[in-house]
């Protein structure tokens, strides 16, 4: 399991692709497809994230982006 | 076994939602990539971390961030352009537990509200000011700001800002640090991830101070603005590091959080009851029982300065004062002390003044010839006129007017005092017209004469101003109005 996880709200992203060039292990990118408001949202690769949280501060949107992080349950 | 915990996400300082874009309710309205969204998470997330959501009070500029109380959920203000640090010195200072942020831009802070951001910095008021600066007016299309770098073209700069003509980008966090009084002053940027990361760290010191009961912080916040600067997202996140950074260098300029004491929630200011002593008055705080005698006097009083004009009608005013009318004083001068013309309206009654300003007098006192032409065609029918003269000028007859000529100038010279021309002029108007009584005249007149040689010439030149009054309604007029 990765160490990391993050969330993208694709409606709410405008695709400035801020978190793509901020993210450390480069897990993020732009959808190749369109949100209804006709941005390209960024969305997760789906491995590789160290839920380090560099993208959302990058994130320009208050709720853009969600990180979450693995940690030990009993 | 493992499972993922939230780590980052928005922050409670937040609205849930945002009714700025109906359909869009979790949405800003600021262009993709702007620096203000990441500039409120940053200040949303210091606001939570510190606990201090319900007692703080954003107060929103005008540009872009004008909107920002869409999006906050703490009390919010929106300030008149530039006036962010005027506003939020108010709000400090009525409620000291307050936090107060004042959020401005750099058309905002550093143009139009130059003085208000210098001297409330100047006064130490203990507030957090987040200056977002992006070098340009983003909202209004791309003006030139105080902040735009040289050679950067604007809209109002098209061949590029010319340090001669438009001059040199305006550095606040060095100008303020010219001050005494701030306790914080850093610039940070938005250029990468690790100047975002110190961004962070700067608004939750500047917001701590605040907390601690510190005195003023403010964060210089270099900003991206990828509309305007024509620019992707990405590009002018890196202009703002590379270029925005060559000019304003990110640091901090000053932090004296640790040995800064703490602001007093509210400066000391002398007690009201202290202010009577402290302005040297010594009598007239019993309080005065209305006067018995219907009166309404709409007097004007008009002269060149330095004649005493002002001072007959406050010397007027104060006795009608003390006599228990309401009385109002509204004084009317060029800016010259000498030699302009200067006049005042004085109004006593007994019923409240409804506007202290004598367009009809039924007194005029014309300490000279052209105040006389000037204001005599408005002297009401019955009204008194006295003219400092010999005679009444040719062309000035009113039979309507009881008109006198007295020397005043001339006697007060006799006296010893060209400067008492007013005082025997009021002696004059005492014995021509029921106004006050002598006693409050004299009392209106220790009251405001401080050294006791010009007083005890007042007291001459009222005496002679009598006599003179004296004479003149012995040999014409029945005067009384």
């Amino acid at each position: 399991m990765d160490r990391g996880m993050v969330v993208t709200n694709q409606e709410e992203c405008k695709g400035c692709g801020l978190c793509v060039e901020a993210c450390p292990p480069r897990v993020l990118r732009l959808s190749a497809g369109l949100n209804r408001y006709g941005y390209h949202p960024a969305e997760y690769s789906g491995s590789g994230c160290t839920g380090c949280g560099i993208c959302y501060y990058a994130c320009p949107e208050p709720g853009g982006i969600t990180v979450e992080r693995l940690v030990k349950v009993a | 076994m493992s499972s993922y915990a939230i780590s980052h996400e928005r922050a409670h300082a937040f609205y849930d939602h945002f009714e700025r874009k109906g359909e869009l309710p979790h949405q800003t309205h600021y262009c993709p990539g702007c620096g203000h969204g990441i500039v409120h998470k940053l200040l949303a997330s210091a606001i939570d971390g510190l606990g201090v959501r319900d007692r703080t009070v954003l107060v929103s500029p005008v540009g872009c961030s004008v909107f920002a109380y869409y999006y906050f959920d703490t009390g919010n203000v929106q300030a008149a352009h530039g006036r962010a640090p005027a506003v939020a010195t108010g709000i400090k200072r009525s409620r000291p537990d307050s936090i107060v942020v004042a959020y401005q831009g750099d058309g905002d802070l550093a143009a139009i509200g130059t003085a208000e951001i210098i001297h409330a910095a100047n006064r130490g008021e203990s507030m957090t000011v987040i200056f977002v600066n992006n070098g340009i007016y983003g909202m209004t299309g791309g003006q030139m700001a105080p902040t735009t770098p040289l050679g950067k073209q604007s809209t109002t700069s098209p061949g590029g800002r010319e340090k001669w003509n438009d001059g040199y980008p305006v550095h606040v966090c060095e100008l303020l640090n010219a001050l005494d009084a701030p306790v914080y002053l850093e610039r940070v940027s938005l250029g990468d991830n690790k100047q975002i990361m110190q961004a962070a760290k700067a608004i939750r010191r500047a917001l701590e101070y605040q907390v601690k009961g510190l005195g003023f912080s403010l964060v210089e916040v270099l900003s991206p603005c990828p509309t305007i600067w024509k620019l992707t997202p990405v590009e002018a996140q890196k202009f703002v590091r590379d270029e925005m950074g060559a000019l304003f260098v990110p640091g901090c300029v000053r932090d004296r959080g640790k040995e800064a004491e703490a602001r007093p929630a509210r400066a000391a200011a002398p007690a009201l009851a202290d202010v009577p002593r402290l302005i040297g008055l010594t009598s007239g705080e019993e309080a005065v029982p209305a006067a018995e005698r219907d009166l309404d006097l709409r007097i004007k009083i008009a002269g060149f300065g330095g004649q005493g004009v002002l001072m007959l009608g406050e010397v007027l005013a104060e006795a009608g004062l003390e006599a228990g009318y309401e009385v109002s004083w509204l004084p009317s001068y060029g800016p010259e002390m000498r030699s302009g013309t200067s006049n005042c309206h004085v109004r006593i009654g007994r019923h409240p003044v409804d506007s202290p300003l004598v367009s009809r007098p039924n007194v005029l006192l014309a300490l000279n010839e052209p105040s006389l032409r000037k204001f005599l065609p408005a002297v009401e029918p019955g009204g008194v006129a006295i003219y400092n003269g010999r005679e009444v000028p040719e062309g000035c007859e009113r039979d309507d007017v009881r008109l006198a000529a007295i020397p005043v100038t001339a006697i007060a010279d006799g006296i010893g005092a060209g400067k008492v021309a007013n005082i025997v002029m009021l002696g004059a108007l005492l014995e021509l017209c029921e106004v006050v009584d002598e006693e409050r005249v004299r009392g209106a007149l220790r009251r405001l004469i401080h050294n006791d040689r010009y007083y005890e010439l007042d007291l001459a030149a009222l005496e002679r101003g009598r006599e003179e009054g004296r004479k003149l309604a012995a040999e014409a007029y029945g005067w009384g109005v």
